[in-house]
């Protein structure tokens, strides 16, 4: 029993330690949210899968600074965003700009998808003016014959 | 219309194109915005007399090293002596920027670094160590909390940049600098921008 206790205790443990976000810093829990909203469509460029929000490379946290300093210091967003572009280029960026050299990443799945469904219905379409192709009596006798033989084989096994 | 059975294939022969294409590339190298920017402006206190700094437009006029470095970081000591031999030719001056010397140090827990201490021991931290691995740089500058390093996009050291006469960065090197790197690279660059009025 009192192992099982310790099991779910472990258990409840590692529930806690999962995939925390860092902790947040400034007092103000308003600002602190904007904070972090930002934070997480800005990427790490040392761990690049992870937003500065979830990341706690030395780097991540300089920045998550400097987005907390910046917003309080009243500057919008759009200008902070702005600030890590001019720094790190658009891979900074979770969501990049819609731009020449990003036009195929934006629309490359519609027309991927368009394409897609275009094919299938063409061959949707061919497929039903395919009628069944017709039968005379003797066919079907035989097509019925060869049906009801394999009707009796299905029921022998 | 017999060929149709190709179509599957050549996709497919499509799909490794690209794929094979991607595993060239390699995804820490972050190609910088900077590139033929203004180098941000910057001054900040010297290695070698902290009560003295240097700034952008002391080095106004020529082709200019800026590398990246920190006594913590062990990608630096693999190009160390190859800047350490740079230096020697004279050819283009190289200024260290020292970045987050003791807060970047990972092993160091910075609530116990009292803030008038950092500057000191990260003095104390960087001269050591260029005294023990060779000095290259014609001046180096300490980056203390590392905000001139996110002015200039650093995001890992060592990184190095080549700046011309003008105050322009022309050219960003991402991790460590090999020796072929140096010859087919930078130094030709070098030359290229030193011929430049």
């Amino acid at each position: 029993m009192r192992r099982f206790l310790l099991a779910c205790g472990l258990m409840l443990l590692a529930l806690t330690g999962h995939a925390q976000t860092a902790a947040p810093v400034a007092a103000d829990p308003v600002l602190e949210e904007r904070v972090m909203a930002l934070s997480h469509k800005l990427r790490c460029l040392v761990c690049q899968n992870q937003s500065i929000a979830e990341s706690d490379a030395d780097l991540a946290v300089d920045l998550r600074g400097q987005v907390r300093e910046q917003l309080s210091a009243g500057k919008s967003e759009d200008e902070i965003a702005d600030y890590m572009v001019a720094r790190y280029g658009d891979f900074v960026l979770y969501e990049p700009p819609m731009r020449a050299s990003t036009l195929l990443l934006w629309l490359g799945p519609i027309v991927l998808a368009v394409v897609g469904i275009g094919v299938l219905m063409v061959r949707l379409a061919r497929r039903n003016k395919e009628s069944a192709p017709a039968l005379d009596d003797a066919q079907r006798a035989r097509a019925r014959a060869l049906l009801e033989e394999d009707d009796n084989n299905g029921t022998q096994a | 219309m017999k060929a149709k059975f190709l179509v599957p294939l050549f996709l497919f022969l499509l799909l490794v194109g690209f794929l094979g294409f991607g595993l060239s590339l390699n995804p820490r190298e972050v190609p910088s915005p900077l590139i033929d920017k203004p180098a941000p402006d910057f001054t900040l206190a010297r290695l070698d007399n902290p009560e003295q700094t240097l700034g952008l437009a002391d080095m106004r006029g020529q082709v200019w090293l800026l590398n990246v470095w920190a006594s913590w970081c062990v990608a630096c000591r693999q190009e160390h002596p190859v800047l350490v031999a740079l230096s020697k030719r004279k050819e283009v001056p190289i200024v260290g920027l020292n970045y987050k010397e003791v807060r970047g140090d990972g092993t160091i827990d910075m609530r116990k670094v009292a803030e008038q201490n950092e500057l000191p021991m990260a003095i104390d931290r960087a001269r050591d160590w260029l005294h023990s691995h060779g000095d290259p740089y014609d001046v180096s500058i300490l980056d203390i909390n590392g905000r001139v390093g996110i002015d200039f996009g650093v995001y890992g050291v060592p990184e190095t940049f080549l700046i011309d006469k003008k105050g322009v960065i022309r050219y960003k090197h991402i991790g460590p600098i090999t020796p072929d790197a140096l010859r087919d690279t930078i130094l030709p660059k070098v030359a290229a921008l030193k011929a430049e009025s």
